[in-house]
This record gives C-alpha cells, sequence and structure tokens, in this order.
C-alpha cells in the first residue's frame, strides 16, 4: 500500500547534503591511506603483497560507493517498507553463519561465497535501523508509552541474540541503537535515567558472572601486569611514541608485528603513532563533524521517519567512533569494535557507506 | 488502510540534540585521554616502545695486552670472525651453501638446515680466522654477516702460562694476572643498537646507533721474558734429570720485590689451556675429574701451593736469632749429631755430628742442633713475634689470585719441640713467594717488600697512565742484622753447603734445603735454594724447588748448580759486571 506524502516534498528535489558527502569521501580517502600505511607489513608477511589489505578495503570501498550513489538517490520512505523484509534476510543470514560461517581469527562470523567473505552482523546493523523505524511508523501504540518501548526492544531481541551469541559488541551497538532511537522518539527524559542505571546494574551483574571477564577489568586497570594486556599495551606504545606531530605516515614501528592485526581495531593507535595528536585529533574531529552532519539531516527530516534514521546512523556510527578510541586508549576495558571507515573490513565499510547513503537520501528532503 | 506519516515532533529533535552533544561530550573527553597519553605519558611509552624495538649487538673491546719489562708483548689480540645468516636477507641460498660448506669445511647438511632456517639470526660458525672472514665478505653474498671479534693470543705459548692465565669465551680472565688485572685489561665494549620489527628482523633505513668500544689498557709487568725463558730452560732441564714431578724457579727483586720470573714446570699451552699438557687421555674422564686435573695443570706452585721449607727458614731463624741478640756470629755451638729436646731426640742430618762450631760455621754446615739452641734460646713468644713481625703470618700481597696463606701451629699449642722443629723450618707450611719475600725483606736492610708483576698501566700508544704502587714496611730487621745475614749468607755459598752456587767472581748468599713432605713414610722430598747476588747489595734474589726429584735429593746438590746457571746468565743481562778485576786490584 503506498504511502502518501506531500507532494511538495516528494518533489522538492532539494539538493542531497553536500557537506556530508564530501565528510564521507574524505573519511574513506584517508582511512584508505591509513589502512595501506598500518596493513602493508601484515600484509606482506602474510600475503607476500603489501598492498593485500588495501586492495580489498578498494574494492569494498568501490562497492559501497556505488551502493550509496544508488541509495542516495532513491526515497528512503520507499525502502522503509522493505525494512521487515530486510530484517528477516538479516536475521536468516545471522543463523546461517551460526552454522555454515567460517572463522577468521577464532571468531566464526563470516559467510563466505567463492572469493566473497561477508560478515551478516554489519548488516544487522542497518537492518535495525530500518526496522525500528518502520515498527515506530507503523505502531497503534502511543509512542510515549511503556508498550512502544517494550515492543522496540523486544523487535531487536532476536537479532541482538542471534549476532551476540558469537559478537558481543556488535550486539551492543544494536543495543545501543535502539536505546538511541527510543530516547529521541519518546519524549520523556525520566525513564531513561532508569534504562541508564538497570543498564549498568545489568552490565555489572553480567561481568561478575564469569571470572574472565572480572579479569579482563583487572587488565584494564594494569594492562602491563597481565599477558592478556598485550595488546592493550602494545597500542598505548604506539599512541603514546606518536607525540604530538607523530612520527609520519608510513613511519611507524608498532605496526610491524607488535600490535597484533593492527589494521583492525587497533587501527586508531597506529594513527596516533604517525600522525600524532595533531592527526589524531583531526580524525575525530572528521568523525565530529560527520555526527553533526547527521544530526542536522535528522534535525531537518520532512517527518519522524527521516528523523529516526538519520539518527540511527548517528548512533551508530558516534557508539562506534567512541567505543574504538576508547578502547585503544585504554578508557574502558577491551572489546574488538572497528573504527568506521578506516578499520579494516569490506562489509564494514560496504554498509558504512550504504548507511550514508541512506542519510544522504534523507538528507535530500529536508524541510 | 492509509495512512501519513507520522511527523516529527520539536522533542524529537531536541533529544536528537542532546545526543550529539552527548556525543561530543565524550569525544572531548577522548581527545583529553589522548592529550594525557601523547604529551604527559609520551616520553614513558616511547622509552618503552624503543626498548621493544631496539636490539643491541654487542662489540667487543680489544682486550689490553700484557708486555714484559722490555715491551715484549706477552698477551694479545688476533681478530676472529663469526658468521651468521640472516634468513629473510638471502637471495641465493644454494651460492651461500656452497660457499660456505667449501670455506668453512662444513657438511651441506647442517649449512643448509642453518641457511633455511626461518630466525632472524643464525650463527653458522665462531672463531674463523680473519683471513677466511674477509674471503667469504668478498663474495658479497646478501644475508651472509661477517662480524669480526677478539681472540686471546700469546706469542710465546707455554711461557710464564701460570702467572699470565687466559681468557675465557667472553674475553674475561679465567686465572693468572688476566683475572687480577681483567678490569685494567677489558675495556668497554661498544653496541650497535639496530631497530627490528616483532620477528626481530632488523629494518633497512633506520640508521643504526653505534657506541664505539674502548679498547683496554694495556699491563707491563716486571718479567723479563729472557729470564723467564732462560729459568724456564733450567727448570725443564733438572725436572727431567732428577724426573721430579715439578720444578719452580722464581726470581726477584729483592728491594722493591718486582717478580723477574715465575716458572713452574710443567708449563701448559695458553693457546691451548683445557688440553691437558702430559698426554693424559681424557676419553675415561668424566667433565668432573677432567677439570680437576685442569686445575691441578693451572695452579702455580710459587703461590697457590705451600710446603715445609726446611733449612732456607733456617735464614729466618738466623735473623730473629741475631736481631734479639740471643746468638752472635762467634757464639760456639757443639753438634753430636742431634739434640734433645724435651723427650725427643732430633737429629742433625749429619748423625755423625758437626762438632765444635761457631754460628757462622753453623750456618754453613745447615747445622740442626746449632738452629735449635738459637730457637730454644728465643723461646716460644719470642720466635712467634718475630714470626710475625717479618710478615710471615700475612699473605704477601701478591698481584695474583689464589695466594695460599701459612699454615702454623698456634702460639698456645707450641711446646719446645714444635719451636725446635720450626727453627729449621719444619712442621709448619709457607708458600715459595712467602719465602723469598721474607728473605728479600731481610736481605734488604729490613724492608718488608709486596712481590709484584704489574708494573704500569699504559694507554694504547704507550703512555703511562697509572704507576702501580705497593706497601712496603720498613724497619722489620735492622740494618745491622740484615747485613750479618748477608755476609753469612754469602759465606755459605763460598765456604759452605750452598758451595755448588759459587760462580767465581760474583759475591752470592745463599741457602739450601732439604725437606721431606708429609707423610714422611713416603719418602718424597722437596730439595730447595735460595740465592742472592751480589751479597752486599743484592738486585736479585732466586728461589729453585724441586718437587720429589729421583735419586740424589740434597738441596744443595741439585738445586743450587741450578740457580748458579740461573745466575751466570742472569747477572751479566742485568748489568752486574763480574768483581774479578776489582777483588784483583783491592788484593
Amino acid at each position: 500500500m503506498p504511502m502518501k506524502f506531500p507532494d511538495k516534498l516528494s518533489q522538492s528535489g532539494k539538493k542531497t547534503d553536500s557537506t556530508l558527502l564530501v565528510l564521507v569521501v574524505l573519511l574513506m580517502a584517508a582511512g584508505l591511506v591509513l589502512l595501506y600505511s598500518t596493513s602493508a607489513y601484515n600484509g606482506r608477511v602474510k600475503f607476500n603483497d603489501p598492498a593485500y589489505y588495501f586492495k580489498k578495503q578498494l574494492f569494498a570501498g568501490i562497492l559501497g560507493l556505488a551502493g550509496m550513489y544508488l541509495i542516495a538517490h532513491m526515497d528512503y520512505h520507499r525502502l522503509l517498507k522493505y525494512a521487515p523484509l530486510l530484517y528477516l534476510v538479516s536475521v536468516g543470514l545471522s543463523t546461517a553463519v551460526l552454522f555454515v560461517g567460517s572463522s577468521i581469527n577464532g571468531s566464526r562470523r563470516w559467510l563466505t561465497l567463492g572469493p566473497l567473505s561477508f560478515q551478516p552482523s554489519e548488516f544487522a546493523k542497518v537492518a535495525v535501523i530500518l526496522f525500528l523505524t518502520w515498527v515506530t511508523e507503523r505502531t497503534k501504540q502511543k509512542l510515549s508509552g511503556w508498550r512502544f518501548m517494550v515492543l522496540v526492544f523486544a523487535s531487536t531481541v532476536p537479532i541482538v541474540a542471534l549476532v551476540g551469541s558469537n559478537n558481543l559488541s556488535t550486539a551492543v551497538i544494536i543495543l545501543g541503537i535502539a536505546v538511541i532511537l527510543i530516547f529521541v522518539t519518546n519524549p520523556r527524559y525520566l525513564p531513561f535515567i532508569g534504562i541508564g542505571g538497570a543498564g549498568i546494574a545489568l552490565v555489572t551483574i553480567f561481568l561478575s558472572l564469569e571470572s574472565y571477564r572480572l579479569e579482563r577489568l583487572a587488565i584494564w586497570r594494569n594492562p602491563e601486569a597481565y599477558e592478556k594486556g598485550f595488546q592493550t599495551i602494545q597500542g598505548l606504545y604506539a599512541i603514546g611514541s606518536g607525540g604530538i606531530f607523530g612520527k609520519g605516515i608510513g613511519s611507524s614501528l608498532q605496526k610491524l608485528g607488535f600490535v597484533p592485526e593492527a589494521q583492525n581495531d587497533m587501527i586508531f593507535s597506529i594513527i596516533c603513532e604517525e600522525t600524532g595528536l595533531v592527526g589524531a585529533c583531526l580524525v575525530m574531529l572528521a568523525f565530529g563533524l560527520l555526527i553533526w552532519r547527521l544530526m542536522v539531516t535528522s534535525v531537518h527530516a520532512p517527518d519522524l521517519a527521516g528523523t529516526l534514521i538519520a539518527a540511527g546512523i548517528m548512533g551508530h556510527i558516534a557508539i562506534q567512533v567512541i567505543l574504538n578510541i576508547a578502547v585503544v586508549t585504554n578508557t574502558i576495558p577491551n572489546t574488538g569494535i572497528t573504527l568506521p571507515f578506516i578499520s579494516y573490513g569490506g562489509t564494514s565499510v560496504a554498509f558504512l557507506l550504504a548507511e550514508m547513503g541512506l542519510a544522504l537520501s534523507v538528507s535530500r528532503y529536508e524541510n | 488502510m492509509g495512512y501519513s506519516m507520522r511527523k516529527n515532533k520539536t522533542y524529537n529533535k531536541k533529544k536528537i540534540v542532546i545526543v550529539f552533544f552527548l556525543c561530543v561530550l565524550m569525544l572531548l573527553g577522548l581527545a583529553g585521554r589522548l592529550v594525557y597519553l601523547m604529551i604527559f605519558r609520551s616520553d614513558y611509552y616511547s622509552e618503552k616502545a624503543d626498548d621493544l624495538h631496539e636490539r643491541e649487538r654487542e662489540i667487543k673491546a680489544a682486550r689490553g695486552k700484557i708486555l714484559d719489562a722490555n715491551g715484549t708483548v706477552l698477551a694479545a689480540n688476533r681478530t676472529v670472525c663469526t658468521i651468521s645468516v640472516i634468513h629473510s636477507q638471502i637471495e641465493e641460498p644454494e651460492e651461500v651453501i656452497r660457499m660456505l660448506c667449501s670455506e668453512l669445511g662444513l657438511n651441506e647438511e647442517s649449512v643448509r638446515a642453518r641457511v633455511e632456517k626461518n630466525s632472524s639470526i643464525e650463527r653458522i660458525e665462531t672463531n674463523v680466522d680473519k683471513e677466511t672472514g674477509d674471503r667469504i665478505r668478498a663474495y658479497g653474498y646478501s644475508g651472509v654477516k661477517v662480524d669480526e671479534d677478539f681472540k686471546r693470543y700469546y706469542p710465546y705459548g707455554d711461557l710464564a702460562s701460570k702467572v699470565l692465565g687466559f681468557t675465557g669465551s667472553d674475553n674475561q680472565g679465567i686465572i693468572g694476572l688476566e683475572v687480577k688485572y681483567d678490569e685494567v685489561l677489558e675495556g668497554i665494549n661498544g653496541k650497535i643498537l639496530t631497530t627490528t620489527d616483532a620477528r626481530g628482523i632488523e629494518l633497512d633505513g633506520i640508521g643504526e646507533s653505534r657506541v664505539e668500544p674502548v679498547a683496554g689498557y694495556d699491563l707491563k709487568i716486571s718479567l723479563d721474558a729472557n729470564i723467564q725463558e732462560y729459568c724456564q730452560q733450567a727448570a725443564e732441564k733438572a725436572m727431567e734429570e732428577k724426573q721430579a714431578d715439578g720444578v719452580s724457579v722464581l726470581l726477584m727483586n729483592p728491594q722493591n720485590g718486582e717478580i723477574y720470573a715465575c716458572v713452574n714446570v710443567p708449563e701448559f699451552d695458553l693457546n691451548d689451556p683445557f688440553t691437558l699438557n702430559d698426554g693424559t687421555d681424557t676419553t675415561e674422564l668424566s667433565e668432573e675429574e677432567l677439570q680437576d686435573l685442569r686445575n691441578q695443570m693451572w695452579r702455580n706452585a710459587c703461590i697457590n701451593d705451600t710446603y715445609e721449607p726446611g733449612s732456607t727458614f733456617k735464614i729466618i731463624t738466623m735473623s730473629a736469632g741475631l736481631e734479639a741478640g740471643v746468638v752472635t756470629p762467634e757464639d760456639t755451638f757443639s753438634c753430636p749429631g742431634y739434640k734433645i729436646v724435651e723427650d725427643r731426640r732430633i737429629h742433625c742430618h749429619k748423625r755423625t755430628g758437626h762438632g765444635a762450631e761457631t754460628f757462622v760455621q753453623g750456618a754453613q754446615n745447615s747445622c740442626n742442633p746449632v738452629f735449635i739452641e738459637v730457637g730454644l734460646r728465643l723461646g716460644v713468644a719470642s720466635f712467634c713475634d718475630y714470626f710475625r713481625k717479618f710478615g710471615l703470618m700475612d699473605k704477601t700481597g701478591i698481584d695474583l689470585p689464589g695466594e695460599a696463606s701459612t699454615i702454623m701451629h698456634k702460639e698456645e699449642n707450641i711446646g719446645q719441640v714444635e719451636l725446635a722443629t720450626m727453627s729449621f723450618g719444619q712442621s709448619f707450611q709457607i708458600t715459595p713467594i712467602q719465602l723469598a719475600t721474607t728473605v728479600s725483606s731481610l736481605i734488604n736492610g729490613g724492608t718488608r717488600v709486596t712481590p709484584h708483576f704489574g708494573v704500569e698501566v699504559l694507554d694504547g700508544d704507550g703512555n703511562v697512565v697509572e704507576t702501580l704502587k705497593y706497601d712496603s714496611r720498613d724497619g722489620i730487621l735492622s740494618e745491622e742484622t740484615s747485613q750479618t745475614v748477608r755476609e753469612i749468607l754469602e759465606s755459605v755459598v763460598s765456604e759452605g753447603s750452598g758451595k755448588n752456587a759459587y760462580i767465581e767472581g760474583y759475591e752470592i748468599g745463599g741457602k739450601t734445603a732439604t725437606s721431606q713432605t708429609l707423610p714422611r713414610s713416603a719418602n718424597r722430598y722437596i730439595s730447595s735454594f735460595l740465592g742472592f747476588a751480589p751479597a752486599d747489595d743484592p738486585v736479585v734474589l732466586g728461589i729453585c724447588i724441586i718437587n720429589n726429584p729421583q735419586g740424589v735429593y740434597y738441596g744443595g746438590t741439585i738445586c743450587a748448580p741450578v740457580m748458579r746457571d740461573i745466575f751466570s746468565n742472569v747477572l751479566p743481562y742485568l748489568g752486574i759486571e763480574k768483581e774479578t778485576t776489582k777483588k784483583l786490584h783491592d788484593g
């Protein structure tokens, strides 16, 4: 059944948010340079090809940019109609990965098809944003009621449980996105303080249930005393040896096998080492600006659906950037979260770009 | 069922802005954390990271040379090479393997295993001589490293082996002067700092920093290679003739304690110090047994071992008696061939007795009863006082490791019998160096000297860095007594038991000794002769000790000639002219 919306809006033909576009392209380009610099050593050692990781990332980036272009020119309202389908596909893929997934570095998170591998959990994030927006749009509940809140949480439970079974960090991100969407939808403030409190209590119980999680806390407080603090410590060495201006692109020593798999979660530490405090702050500024443009897009969206899509994307990027940098700087205990657009990961980059396409699409309908 | 899209309300927008600002706040917090880590903690983490990345390679410092009194090199360094391969840098493995096999004479299997092993650096061979190392370097294969290193080298092989000592694999001294002067000789190792990746592979393009090594100082010693060589030949000759276990010869300057020669045959080859010098079959020995034998071989008998000095010790009894005034050279004694002390009959070496004799004649005859009498006149307390005063209870302080201490009765346990035996050098033990040093001090006018080898510390250009100083103690004996002792000992050589050491034209003082080792039943003897010249102003004092001679074992018969032979060559060498002409004029 076609949705109706004012002709005026649909035909407004406003230009896409060029600032957002420029920021994305800039981040993507800078990300590729930083990734090449960081991964050249590992590529040479493991695959005899310094550009191994770069090429794969570039391929995913081009694919993602194409996807972004397509989606940016689509009407996000029409996409929204497919949200339940996308969500079901996502649940299906996440289930499939449990049985036929392939492991990399000990985690079974990938579906492999020939030369391509695909990480369903990355897709799940976009699917959840769209699905929750769809639920909000279609629900007959009052948005300010408890029932709606429970409904939204209930809709995320399947995917959070599936993803969380082998990738806790991504499940946390998905939950975070859900909380932000509910928070934005709900006119009240007070319940969220309660939710926050409940969340903290949950995390505490969760941590104390398993001793290895407590150990993780101990490592966090004094990484040098533990063998498992190795990655954290190596990251800190990289960050600390960067100083104000860094050693220069390509000159990191910590990426030479000291920081394990430097091109993945820990890439920000190598950025710090090579470009210094200045470069690291510029990267953070770029992300800040990106989040700002997503906020503007969300605020200026013509309807609640647009607002929520942009808000979800903003939440997604913000949560990942903040958690990643917090982990790398040992501000919080270690957990595997990638840095958007920069960390190595084809699926991640492709779907992030697709999400940006979605945001750009929303930005075209600004009122 | 149609519916229009839900509107977004103001509160939605407000909340988004709130989320945004919360995010910005957190990003700012993280930026603050970065400022802390990258500015305030930068030094700490940089240093830690540098430690992690830098590998240190040592550059060995050249060890200082040991030079004899004339500047002849006794211990030097030879350049040797260590050949290693760096797996990641090898481009032509087959050629490298072939080259290493042919140059080093190694079998292909072991070389191939090392060349193909994926490690940061693999050592192929050490102690390769420099020519081979240079040839291997000249091939120019990448991934083959030739590092130069020093190995200690002793040009004279076994000369003064137990004095010089040798060094271990890290060029640290193991025995002898090499140990004692390790700090002077060792120098300061340099280092090459290289940066590596996590696998330990050196990174190209990052300059290596180098700290140059500082060569050790040279040590000039008083030992004279010519004298040492001559003494060694004389000792080897005596050892062979007498089929002895060992012969020691010590030559020193009694005025200042400088040692000219210190021979202990059999010596061992300093360039191959771990191989036994007597051709013992070592295949049956356990590592422990073998090491015991090596330690035995390395012992410096003059310093590390004690013995009963026997009659040479009468010099000390004589000095004490004369100094205390309990005897004068003219005092007369009667020797019936023995002396009864308490319930013991202590024999003279001449069982038939020397009859009536003066003290000087008693010394010439090495008459035991005479010296027993002098000892008894001194009494235990006085004897022990002189024993101490002369320095016999202390180590000499010679600059060699492992000097043995005097083994002496406790004063309260000394009865008349012990006193009597001590008077002619039995029932206690001292080292040969202790005897030589004590007699030196008694005949040099009464100055206790410190025997030593080390004279000067020189830098590489021969400039004196330090002149080594040694303690001396004046007045352990009066000048008059010292002179009397010298005169009596001169007469021992010119007229008495030491006449086999007499050289016409030289005034030589000396004393013979023959002592039986414990247990007495074994009939093993140590024969010795101590001599000095010129008697009126001695510049050289020598002691010759033959351990377990076969056949005739009297010191005066077998040791005195050895010393005469040595003195007749060394005295002219030291510039001491024969006095024949002078005497003729006087006459």
